[in-house]
């Protein structure tokens, strides 16, 4: 059984939400991503999301895109990436982690090659943002074959026709996207995110999990209410940014943001 | 034609996050619906013709050609437009089509400020609320052209991410549609990004190559035996090809962005500098990028070809070898500028100038009795500050 569907059924037998960080693979500095990941799985993240610097992310708002930049500017590759994990997985043989990012730097390096070197340094999912399911014919058989899921995302404005379709590509879980617009954008409507998750249980078991707009332990535990986890991003990438220049104080204030939002969503379950 | 999905061969399609698939596939069907709806087509062609006075002529370059010595040399007047520019037949077109969608704003990139211009210019005709965005770089040497969108009531943001040249605005105008999808129609100013752009954008611009075809059986009496024009994304060249594709008769040069040349790898040349296949700006297309699938930084003299990928039609073309992708250095694009506007007293923009460098090379090793149509995609006043720097004038 793959880690994330591991996971989630760990999860649901405790009757907990999942915590899912992401960070950007390689910021401020190739050298520390590690470190942060033990840090966060530490804070109490179920998956780790790592962000594949792309020099282009339309997706995402300026937090993410600054991240991007610093990790390109101090080097960091693919190679190092895959590397990261593997370093990872040394000592943690457990937590998930899935690859998110943008579709060229897989084309480049092509699909075969990318899918047998996450396989092999231990990823579990890959969420490619700019790669909806119809263009997937040929890199997600290439996915599962290795074992690795498929993340799919799904937004405000997905018709339920398209929703049915994703849901039907997607493994691992489903990404919802709380928000119209860009990664680190407006706070979300926990309501609304309610309303458009009720139907979406009806077509798929993959658990949901809530991404955009959540920023602290209270947003948190609104979503965890109605989602089966919830994604972080750029709050954490806003305290790597922020004390970028003293990268050693970067875990404890991520643990700190973490531990909010962990404890917040735990209150729930007890 | 693309096949159903929008791909050209194995290039095109529609690579874009989730929340823009929805109004994508709202364009799709509202461009199914028009695309053959004569009373659409008709408004169309009615703007063109007594808004941006269309046809454009064929005009015989003489002198020029004698000078050369080689083949006659005919200049398709895009520059004679409306606005100045190939760019307003795609956003007249585009622009009716937001009209028809009920969206009460527009937002555009641009480069070299043409698509800009074009695009608010119809947003003011229209009544419509409009935002350009603008590398930060294109921004400082474009001036006129931000003035002019500034007077037509367009806001231009300058982009300060990334090589803050026409990529980046493209980018930030896509994060803009993703957040502002509801009320905000996105006109592209080139045939690439997600389908259907790629294609409703060669179908607006194809009215140039219709009008050149019909103008040389008429002044030439036949088919010209070659057509130049620059590629940027490539829309004006893609609406002059299009309509000869089928004329095997006729040889097809598009011509890149050579910079300071394809072996100093600082330059806007994908097709012609043998760049990678990849991803970008919703479409699968040549890309120039790094071996970890970073996009390369692009250098250009002109801001309107500054850019590291290019249309997916054009991608196949040059796979299936219809179409010959050359580029013209930077020296070489200021050489041809100079020589028109000395010439024939006419001014090309930039971006032209490359066609015309192409044709400087080709034209000599013809007959005379052999005609070259060049695509004279736009007028270069909004260059002369470019242009004006390098000779040290200073205003």
């Amino acid at each position: 059984m793959n880690r994330i569907d591991q996971r989630f059924t760990e999860l649901k037998s405790q009757g907990r939400k999942a915590l899912i960080p992401y960070i950007t693979a390689g910021d401020p500095a190739p050298a520390h991503t590690v470190g942060f990941m033990h840090a966060l799985v530490e804070a109490g993240a179920d998956i780790i999301e790592l962000g594949v610097p792309f020099s282009d992310p339309m997706a995402d708002g300026p937090v993410i895109q600054k991240a991007c930049e610093r990790a390109l500017k101090n080097g960091t590759t693919l190679a190092h990436l895959f590397d990261m994990v593997r370093e990872f997985r040394q000592a943690d043989a457990t937590t998930p982690v899935v690859l998110m990012g943008y579709l060229n730097p897989v084309e480049r390096i092509g699909y075969e090659a990318f899918a047998d070197k996450a396989q092999e340094a231990g990823v579990d999912g890959v969420l490619t943002v700019d790669m909806p399911p119809e263009e997937a014919d040929e890199f997600g058989p290439i996915l599962k074959e290795r074992g690795l899921a498929s993340i799919f995302l799904v937004a405000p404005t997905t018709s339920n026709t398209r929703a049915a379709t994703i849901c039907a590509h997607g493994e691992g879980y489903l990404y919802y996207v709380s928000l119209k617009g860009v990664t680190g954008a407006a706070t979300l409507n926990a309501a609304d995110v309610a309303k458009r998750l009720a139907p979406l249980r009806d077509i798929t078991s993959l658990p949901l999990c809530v991404g955009f707009g959540i920023r602290d332990g209270a947003t948190a535990a609104e979503v965890a209410k109605v989602a089966d986890g919830v994604i972080v991003g750029s709050a954490l990438v806003n305290r790597i940014a922020e004390n970028a220049d003293t990268p050693e104080t970067i875990p404890g204030q991520l643990t700190a943001v973490l531990a909010e939002m962990r404890h917040a969503m735990d209150a729930l379950s007890s | 034609m693309p096949d159903a999905r929008g791909h050209f061969g194995p290039y095109g399609g529609r690579f874009v996050s989730e929340t823009l698939s929805f109004a994508l596939e709202e364009l799709e069907k509202t461009y199914q619906s028009l695309r053959d709806d004569p009373d659409f087509q008709a408004e169309f062609d009615y703007d063109l013709a007594h808004y941006v006075g269309r046809p454009s002529p064929l005009y015989h370059a003489e002198r020029w050609s004698r000078v050369l010595g080689g083949a006659q040399i005919w200049l398709k007047r895009e520059d004679l437009n409306h606005t100045g520019a190939h760019k307003v037949n795609n956003t007249i077109g585009q622009a009716l089509l937001a009209k028809k969608s009920g969206k009460p704003r527009v937002i555009a990139e641009t480069g070299a400020g043409q698509h800009g211009v074009a695009t608010a210019t119809v947003a003011a005709r229209l009544g419509l609320e409009c935002d350009v965005y603008m590398g930060a770089a294109d921004v400082e040497r474009q001036k006129l052209n931000v003035y002019r969108m500034h007077l037509l009531g367009a806001r231009v943001i300058p982009v300060e991410s990334g090589t803050r040249t026409l990529k980046d605005a493209m980018n930030e105008a896509l994060r803009d549609w993703v957040t502002n999808v509801d009320d905000t129609f996105y006109i592209i100013g080139t045939v690439a990004g997600p389908h259907p752009y790629p294609l409703l954008v060669r179908d607006f611009n194809a009215v140039v190559g219709r009008e050149a075809r019909k103008q040389s059986l008429e002044q030439i009496g036949r088919l010209p035996d070659a057509l130049i024009a620059c590629v940027g994304g490539g829309s004006n060249a893609m609406g002059l090809f299009y309509p000869f594709v089928e004329d095997d008769e006729v040889a097809m040069y598009g011509v890149e962005a050579g910079g300071d040349g394809v072996e100093t790898g600082r330059h806007a040349a994908p097709l012609s500098s043998n760049a990678p296949r990849g991803v970008l700006h919703g479409n699968r297309t040549y890309l120039m990028s790094d071996e970890s699938g970073q996009v390369s930084d692009t250098h250009s003299i002109s801001a309107g070809l500054d850019y590291p990928g290019v249309g997916p039609e054009h991608a196949l073309w040059k796979d299936v070898g219809r179409v010959h992708y050359v580029s013209a250095n930077d020296d070489k694009v200021l050489e041809a500028f100079r020589e028109l506007t000395h010439m024939e007293g006419i001014m090309p923009a930039l971006e032209s100038a490359h066609a015309l460098a192409h044709a400087k090379v080709l034209a000599p090793s013809m007959r005379p009795d052999q005609h070259l149509v060049v695509n004279l995609s736009g007028r270069g006043d909004k260059d002369i500050m470019t242009v004006a720097k390098l000779d040290g004038v200073e205003f």
